[in-house]
């Protein structure tokens, strides 16, 4: 499907990644958000504030982000594509709502500006450390998938793909910003509305008597209702059945939850993002995401000058982790170096996904700024001996 | 002609423009002459008490760092900024202040200093609000950093429509002015209130 | 041979698949459903129209019973879950089902706020006092000395009046009956319907588990004689005096009925001032289905 011509805002801008995120929003058919302000990741609600009531739908500014994380995913039931912005603090509030829609199904984006923490920490500088916590922030076994950009373009331009595998897969899919990113501006081109391919939602077609709220067809992803049409659905958090009923037994849990795991895990090939700079094996390659991947960059082509045979392995889907990839790669390189502006996150599942046949090395920064190239640099040619 | 990586910083005070001036140049850059630009502007406690400071990086190629590490280039509009931001100055690099708001002291001797009333011409046009579209203007000409055209078309993007005409007038008025003090002293304004640093 | 017709006037109005329900006997909550989908019969509102969400508890898990789309959803965010759902489809007449502790503790901050913006919401809270799915704690609606599993030698805190806090914070319609208040109870609920804004109708209902039993107040039908006894109509009474005490008497009645613009009236006519023909509304584009 195309996009809905109202909401795009066709041109060559000059855009912060904040800005850039909200117009993707709006492009992907985004009518709803609700948020609660909250340094770095304000400005996006702010536009969509501005620029909502004259495309046709509706921003709500709540009492708090536990509020906010649930009242979008309200509307989603409602009819509405939504989302939610926050940063730091907010983020920790919000986990239990990502839960929710993951148990639920509920298709929606949840955008996270990270600046620097834990607690208040660094409310205007930033940091890469709610990677774990995007993943793993909420309780029990579920999967989410999230996606960094590195540029305002890639905010406008993935906010349409995180939209777009939310529906596909309903899911909560975690836009994992980060300060540099929200708050820099760049030239971000916004292409016509036809040339922007939006996944519609997965509404049923069946006849109230025929429709299983959570029955699926084979590829483990049911189709949706909404209120008031007429299916007289129940939606819970509680372990269900295919009616949608609480049905709490460890046969069900077990159908239910594999379910929800693996309606990711079988489509992590199509989910998986990556930009790559690989060609034969490489001595060392750096896996970076988000800003730092940008900083990488530089320290790349610093080390290539030096003659050091460096590859480049971009995340843009985080999670689920594309530990395929990695594995291949471990097979004909010699260590990884992953900087990333936390003491160590990803660098984990770098490592463990490496399982030995390469050595890993991580280029942790506590956050605030971001790395200098030159500290990335002295790691890869340490990693090359 | 391919333009160097060029890193910039704007500063001065709050209702100066200093934003909008770094993303008139930014625009000209990256919408105007297919290169490429990267802004920040300063958050926290560094954009309290009225100052006000942006980052710009131009380049023909993709810029990677998204921050200044030494500026090339320095335009202040304040004294505050002034004392803060010039000992960042590149060895060489090209200072531009804002006339009356500035006392340029304690400058490394290679230092190219250009100097501009932008307020007082301002006002003159009638409104003071469009300073940061004269400095703009005579840092066009000055730098010869970007093409006029780009910038000028970057400023009518940039202001709000009412103020189009006004805004362009500014630009071309500090351009012009930026014209004559090239011709005056082509290398760098001299200044008598200059006291140089120690070498 | 006569054949009784057995089917209860209510059942069309619930998942009798669901059935039988997980409520203790001589628990309120069932009683409060009835009078719930008497009101429905009442009222002849479009069913299609109703989205029911409740928060989680005991009367969290009125939603799985009621044949209504239904959102159980989690624990003290029934009503923002509600909001997003009436402002992506104002059509929707949707009801907030829930318990005392769901809505006035956890979810108190919700309470007041989606009744200050005045969304046009039909919250029901099934007050009996105390947390009863966790087993019996004290809740902010614990009235003074009742001992409870986690105040085990009485509660000391001041409990909360919900009429008084919900009439101070903005709505429109307040009303507080008992379990043994069928009748009127179906009436307040149907008048609720009625008005657009929040609304706010407040059960109080036996816990005989947990509440009843703890402080030696008897079974179920000793609660019922004591509500038949010490309850008092008295509508329009002061909601500032209608505060509950353990074994004291119950004002019951319809407190407050007054008219203020709901949230989407507000914000349709701020933005028609501010934006004039450039508004589009919400409804026309809401849903984004293929």
């Amino acid at each position: 499907m195309k996009a809905d011509p109202r909401g795009v805002l066709t041109g060559t801008h000059f855009l912060d990644g904040d800005h850039a995120c909200c117009e993707g929003a709006l492009a992907a058919g985004a009518r709803f958000a609700a948020g609660y302000p909250i340094t770095p990741s304000t400005e996006v609600v702010e536009r969509f504030a501005s620029r909502v009531p004259k495309v046709g739908g509706t921003f709500i500014q709540m009492e708090d982000e536990l509020a906010a994380s649930i009242t979008l995913q309200g509307a989603v039931w409602g009819g509405a594509k939504a989302f939610t912005v926050t940063s730091g603090p907010g983020f920790s509030l919000m986990m239990e709502h990502i839960g929710y829609a993951a148990m639920t199904e509920t298709p929606c984006v949840f955008v996270d500006v990270q600046r620097g923490g834990p607690s208040t920490g660094l409310p205007t500088l930033p940091a890469q450390a709610d990677m774990m916590q995007a993943r793993w922030g909420s309780h029990g076994d579920y999967e989410i998938i999230a996606l960094c950009p590195n540029s305002p373009q890639e905010c406008f331009d993935l906010t349409i793909q995180a939209f777009n595998f939310s529906e596909e897969f309903r899911v909560p899919v975690m836009f994992m910003m980060d300060e540099v990113v929200g708050h820099m501006t760049e030239k971000v081109i916004i292409p016509p509305a036809d040339q922007i391919e939006v996944v519609p939602r997965r509404h049923t077609r069946k006849a109230v008597e025929d429709y299983l709220p959570y029955g699926t067809n084979g590829d483990g992803v049911p189709e949706m209702a909404h209120a008031g049409e007429g299916y007289k659905f129940h939606v819970t958090g509680l372990t269900h059945d295919e009616h949608g009923y609480p049905n709490m037994t460890p046969a069900t849990q077990d159908k239910l939850v594999r379910r929800l795991q693996n309606k990711i895990h079988d489509a992590i090939d199509r989910i998986t993002l990556l930009e790559e700079e690989c060609f034969d094996s490489e001595d060392v390659v750096v896996v970076s995401y988000g800003i730092t991947s940008r900083v990488a960059q530089r320290a790349i082509e610093m080390a290539r000058e030096r003659g050091l045979k460096v590859g480049k392995l971009r995340l843009i889907t985080c999670w689920p982790f594309p530990e395929k990839r990695i594995r291949e790669l471990a097979a004909t390189t010699k260590a990884f170096v992953v900087p990333e502006l936390n003491l160590g996150q990803m660098v984990r599942e770098v490592e463990r996904a490496a399982n030995g046949k390469a050595r890993t090395f991580a280029v942790p920064h506590a956050g605030g700024s971001v790395h200098r190239p030159e500290d990335i640099l002295k790691v890869i040619v340490e990693a090359s001996r | 002609m391919q333009l160097q990586l060029t890193e910039l910083r704007i500063a001065g005070f709050g209702g100066q423009g200093v934003i909008l001036s770094a993303i008139v140049l930014g625009k000209a850059a990256s919408i105007y002459q297919g290169a490429y630009a990267t802004m920040t502007q300063n958050f926290g406690p560094e954009a309290r008490g009225g100052a006000c400071s942006a980052q710009l990086l131009i380049s023909g190629d993709p810029i990677l760092y998204p921050y200044v590490t030494q500026p090339d280039i320095m335009v202040v509009m304040s004294q505050e900024a002034y004392t803060r931001f010039v000992p960042e100055l590149k060895e060489g690099g090209i200072l531009i202040v804002e006339q009356d708001l500035v006392r340029v002291t304690d400058l490394p001797r290679q230092t190219k200093v250009y100097s501009c009333p932008a307020t007082r011409l301002a006002e003159e046009l009638g409104k003071r609000m469009v300073l940061n579209s004269v400095m703009v203007g005579f840092f066009t000409a000055v730098t010869r950093l970007l093409e006029k055209e780009a910038v000028r078309k970057a400023v009518a993007d940039s202001v709000p429509s009412s103020f189009c005409e006004l805004n362009l007038k500014a630009f071309e008025t500090g351009y012009e002015y930026g014209v004559q003090s090239l011709q005056e002293s082509p290398h760098a304004q001299q200044f008598e209130h200059v006291s140089y640093a120690e070498e | 041979m006569t054949i009784l017709d057995v089917t209860n006037p209510v059942e069309p109005f619930l998942r009798t698949d669901r059935m039988p329900h997980i409520w203790c006997p001589g628990c309120g909550i069932g009683t409060t459903v009835n009078c719930f989908a008497r009101a429905l019969i009442e009222s002849k509102i479009d069913l299609q129209s109703l989205a029911l969400v409740s928060g989680i508890g005991c009367t969290g898990r009125v939603a799985g019973y009621v044949k209504l789309d239904s959102f159980h959803t989690t624990h003290g965010r029934a009503i923002p879950f509600a909001t997003g759902l009436k402002l992506a489809n104002p059509k929707l007449n949707v009801i907030v089902y829930s318990g005392d502790g769901d809505l006035s503790a956890i979810g108190g901050n919700h309470l007041i706020h989606a009744a200050r913006r005045n969304i046009d919401l039909k919250v029901i809270c099934v007050n009996n006092l105390i947390y009863a799915m966790t087993g019996g704690q004290t809740a902010p609606t614990t009235p003074g000395h009742a001992i409870t599993s986690t105040s085990p030698y009485g509660t000391c805190e001041p409990a909360f009046n919900l009429p008084h806090l919900v009439e101070a914070a903005g709505a429109v319609y307040v009303a507080r009956w008992t379990t043994f208040h069928v009748k009127q109870l179906a009436r307040s609920i149907g008048e609720a319907f009625q008005k657009k804004g929040f609304s706010f109708i407040e059960v109080i209902s036996p816990c005989p588990t947990l509440y009843q039993r703890r402080n030696k107040l008897g079974d179920g039908l000793d609660t019922m004689k004591y509500y038949k006894e010490k309850s008092k109509v008295k509508h329009g009474a002061p909601t500032s005096e209608v505060g509950l005490t353990m074994t004291g008497e119950i004002i019951v009645g319809k407190f407050v009925d007054r008219d203020r613009p709901d949230y989407q009236s507000l914000l349709h006519a701020q933005m028609v001032e501010s934006l004039g023909e450039s508004y589009v509304e919400p409804s026309e584009t809401v849903c984004s289905c293929s």
